[in-house]
């Protein structure tokens, strides 16, 4: 077959499907020998962050362990639509126990690998944010304090999602849910609560710990095998917009997901033993409104008379992260 | 079938007498049952163990209500616990104590007491002397032995060379030899109960 | 080797014995003892390449395991009691799954109120979840079930609870026989997994099962427990042929060739009742005794042929139905099915109340001159009961039960003289 050379002006960029990078550069889902761990056919919603996220993350962990990895899932969203009885999307070993143990039955395959002397084979954990920040709490604290050889993805689309949108510790402020309904002199979400799980998870001083988000996919994968090259207790935190639960267009989520970032509301880090060792700087800063504005869980903010003081708490939140890590040069 | 019951305070080590005394009558070719009974570990806090010895082995599991052997570590209990309740009429009693029948105020439990069946031991001063610390347990297990002979002294010796390994276990030993003497030296006398508490 | 040791030593060395490579546990009286053991052995480097996970709770200690047994290792625990309960899920996890961990339960009341003393209210309240549950009568058989329980588990693919009395047995020293490396290994196989977590030939463990195929997966179960029925005493035989004593079984009979009256029972308090029979048999009464070694499955038929003879039974358990009264007795009532055998309910020993075999020989007249009530509590306090019914009807604001009814039997042992 001839060639005709084509002229690319924008080579070296992630633009043309990043075929145009180095080999190295390129991502793992851009690689026709994907795991395809989390296979097609599963029953996420239309537009599902976590199903992006989680298939980005563990094909990423997969091609770091050459394909030597065993998956733990806790009850949530991502276990019930892809094992559908008698279905299961996965293509790897995987293993759903309960709801708040994921962190702890990782462990213990990670000790019996060690028990067997079977080092290539290295251990995820995964679960929502529900699964993870309240009820799972005490064994991931477990885990990262004894530093187990475990790397834990948090999916976090700030509610329980799987059980119709109800609200947890990662909910943010002023959030509709469907336990922190949008009435009464408070509503929505209370300003106040809420639990900073990166910052917690940094605080047991484990080898690494990062924020990561749907909205920059190639970071994702950059962190996840970053992560799976070390040892010990690992975690990232992954924001994933949740269509449904947010009140989203379902073709937006990567859009939602950029804004929260651009805006300083989920700020992109890395942090090692405890220290922020590096961050995504924001390209280009918006008011937390553009953020806010494409969710129906904030709609009760705005209309004919819009919270001015929510609004400007939620923007405050922004800029001390801003300010904490530095995001804008 | 003898059963002892050992009256104590949390940390004077009444729970290891108990089972020293056991490992001493196993090393017999009896049999022997050892178990304690107190709440949460808690020092100074009254504690019992109990050890039965059978030549048959032993089936039961209930409490020593009845005992044959009360052994008192710590005299302080004396009016405090109920700890000679129970015992049967040919009982023994150890006490751990420098004072006498009359200054410990026991003399009405004693009416009925066989001459020989009670002792009254400076168990504590025994042990300081071998071990630098007040500790009674060792020493009441040899004198145990010489009261009521249900044990040997070279058993009481071995039970606590296994648990105490190297210098430990020999001073331990050493202490319950030098009780068992002291208790030996009185019953020789055939001087008696009343005649070897007013001694002390 | 036989040595006069604690009860918790001698499951520990047992327990080393079988080969474990996971073990992860959480303190709590009265197992403390065991996984203390354990812990040194494995730091010691006594146990192989066995893993040994300190966790923040026993929920956390089941779930490791849950993973590690997942992964194809043989995996061990212990618990009790309050402990017990908190690993509530993780109980019937594994037991769904099918993973054959073996966890030894050291038998203690659960509270409100806290209570640290033995009874079998923990286990008893698990009896469901699809572990196989073992009690052991003697620190001799605790030790000898554990070995029996690995290789019953890895069997069935059905995790397994030895159950064992808490400070009776596991703080007690007596002579127990621990066995050879060598022995235990050709008892013993290596863990051969039915499911295992394997990158080389990858599968999900743990799907959500809808209506559709809920009911034959619970079925399958059942029929592991119908089949253990069959294997236990299989490998008791076995057992005894190679370590040369009798241990464990479904259900062990004494002196019932010729009884009249049976008392049943669970766990250490056998021995008493033992004790008991032999003087009533000197006094002329056809007492007789039945251990229940193996509770789940519930040994139904075996229990039924050894009580056929009999014209009265007596169950003695060491737990309550609250509101309904025995838990044990009920599962003999429907074993005695259509054979008109009168059985009678008591409560004893809750709490760690001791049983006395003066108690025990006392029930036994009382059931056979009628007056045991049903159920019956064994050396219930009725002057306190009373007061106490009486205090609460008279005052609205009458305080927490407990710490009144401590007061007024002003218990723990002293005495003011």
């Amino acid at each position: 077959m001839s060639t005709q050379p084509i002229k690319f002006y924008q080579t070296g960029t992630f633009t043309a499907g990043n075929r145009l990078l180095d080999e190295e550069a390129r991502t793992v889902q851009s690689r026709v020998d994907r795991t395809n761990s989390l296979n097609s056919g599963h029953r996420a919603c239309q537009g599902c962050g976590e199903a992006l996220g989680a298939r980005f993350a563990v094909d990423a962990a997969m091609r770091a362990s050459h394909n030597r990895l065993i998956a733990i899932n806790a009850t949530g969203c991502l276990e019930v639509f892809s094992s559908p009885y008698p279905e299961s999307a996965w293509q790897i070993p995987w293993m759903h126990s309960v709801f708040g143990n994921a962190p702890a039955v990782a462990s213990g395959v990670a000790a019996a690998l060690r028990a067997k002397g079977q080092r290539d084979v290295q251990v995820i954990a995964q679960g929502g944010d529900g699964a993870t920040v309240d009820i799972g709490f005490g064994c991931l604290s477990g885990m990262f304090e004894r530093n187990d050889d475990v790397l834990y993805f948090c999916y976090d689309n700030e509610a329980y999602m799987n059980t119709g949108i109800q609200r947890s510790g990662a909910t943010p402020p002023f959030a509709r849910t469907n336990t922190t309904q949008a009435v009464g002199e408070a509503p929505g979400n209370l300003l106040g609560t809420g639990k900073n799980l990166p910052r917690i998870a940094m605080a047991h001083g484990i080898p690494y710990v990062a924020t990561a988000s749907v909205a920059d996919l190639h970071d994702l994968e950059a962190k996840v095998t970053k992560a799976m090259g070390m040892q010990g207790a690992r975690y990232i935190h992954i924001h994933v917009p949740c269509p449904l639960g947010w009140g989203s267009d379902p073709a937006q989520t990567i859009r939602v997901a950029r804004m929260a970032v651009e805006s300083g509301l989920f700020p992109l880090f890395e942090a090692q033993f405890g220290t922020v060792v590096g961050r995504t700087m924001i390209r280009r800063k918006v008011p937390v409104e553009r953020y806010l504005e494409l969710q129906g869980r904030f709609k009760h903010l705005f209309g004919p008379s819009p919270n001015m003081e929510a609004l400007a708490a939620i923007q405050s939140i922004a800029d001390a992260n801003i300010a904490a890590y530095g995001l804008i040069g | 079938m003898h059963a002892v019951r050992i009256h104590g305070r949390g940390g004077q080590g009444v729970v290891t007498a108990a089972e020293l005394l056991s490992m001493a009558a196993f090393t017999d070719g009896k049999h022997a049952q050892a178990f304690p009974s107190f709440g949460s570990e808690r020092m100074g806090a009254p504690v019992m163990a109990f050890c039965r010895i059978d030549e048959q082995p032993i089936r039961t599991r209930e409490a020593v209500t009845h005992p044959d052997v009360v052994i008192v570590q710590d005299p302080t209990l004396l009016h405090h616990v109920d700890v000679f309740g129970g015992l049967s009429a040919e009982g023994y009693i150890l006490i751990n104590s420098t004072f006498s029948v009359e200054d410990l105020g026991i003399g009405e439990f004693l009416a009925n007491l066989p001459n020989d069946h009670l002792y009254i031991v400076p168990a504590s001063d025994i042990g300081q002397k071998h071990l630098k610390r007040p500790i009674a347990n060792t020493s009441l297990l040899g004198a145990f032995a010489a009261m009521t002979g249900f044990i040997k002294l070279a058993s009481v010796e071995a039970a606590i060379r296994q648990k105490f390994p190297g210098a430990p276990g020999e001073a331990n030993a050493a202490a319950a030899r030098e009780a068992y003497d002291h208790v030996t030296a009185f019953s020789n006398t055939q001087e008696g109960v009343s005649q070897h508490a007013r001694a002390n | 080797m036989r040595a006069q040791i604690e009860g918790s030593q001698a499951v520990a060395e047992a327990v080393v014995l079988c080969r474990p490579e996971v073990i992860a546990a959480y303190p709590i009286s009265p197992q403390t003892h065991i996984v203390e053991r354990l812990s040194r052995m494995v730091k010691q480097g006594d146990v192989g390449h066995c893993q040994y996970l300190n966790v923040e709770s026993e929920f956390a200690a089941l779930s490791c395991l849950i993973g590690a047994s997942a992964a194809g290792a043989r995996t061990y625990t212990a618990t009790t009691s309050q402990g017990l309960l908190f690993m509530a899920e993780a109980v019937y996890n594994a037991a769904g799954l099918g993973l054959p961990i073996v966890m030894t339960i050291a038998n203690r009341a659960i509270g409100a109120p806290i209570n640290i003393w033995n009874d079998h209210s923990d286990s008893m309240a698990l009896r469901d979840a699809g572990w196989i549950q073992l009690y052991a009568e003697t620190n001799q058989e605790a030790a000898d079930l554990h070995i029996q329980a690995f290789r019953l588990a890895e069997e069935l693919s059905c995790p397994v609870m030895v159950c064992m009395d808490g400070y009776i047995l596991t703080h007690a020293y007596e002579a127990v026989d621990v066995p050879t490396q060598s022995l235990v290994d050709t008892f013993l196989p290596p863990f051969s997994p039915v499911q295992v977590l394997d990158p080389n030939e990858p599968i999900s463990i743990g799907a959500m099962v809808g209506p559709e195929a809920f009911t034959e997966v619970k079925y399958l179960a059942h029929q592991q427990h119908v089949r253990a029925l069959a294997l236990i005493p299989e490998v008791a035989g076995a057992f005894e042929r190679q370590f040369e004593r009798p241990s464990g079984g479904l259900c062990s009979p004494y002196r019932m060739e010729d009884a009249d009256i049976a008392v049943i029972a669970l766990g250490s308090v056998i021995g008493t009742i033992k004790d008991a029979v032999d003087e009533l048999r000197r006094e002329g009464i056809a007492a007789g005794c039945v251990k229940i070694g193996c509770y789940r499955p519930f040994p139904m038929l075996q229990l039924r042929g050894e009580l056929k003879g009999v014209t009265r039974v007596i169950v003695v358990e060491k737990d309550l139905a609250v509101g309904m009264g025995g838990i044990v007795s009920a599962d003999v009532h429907m074993s005695l099915q259509g054979l008109h055998i009168p059985v009678h309910t008591v409560i004893a020993g809750l709490g760690g109340r001791s049983i006395s075999k003066a108690s025990l020989k006392q029930m036994i007249h009382d059931a056979r001159a009628e007056r045991l009530s049903e159920p019956h509590f064994l050396d219930l306090n009725m002057t306190a009961i009373n007061d106490e019914q009486a205090r609460r009807r008279d005052q609205r604001r009458a305080g927490p039960v407990a710490e009144q009814l401590i007061r007024a039997i002003n218990a723990i042992g002293t005495k003011v003289v």
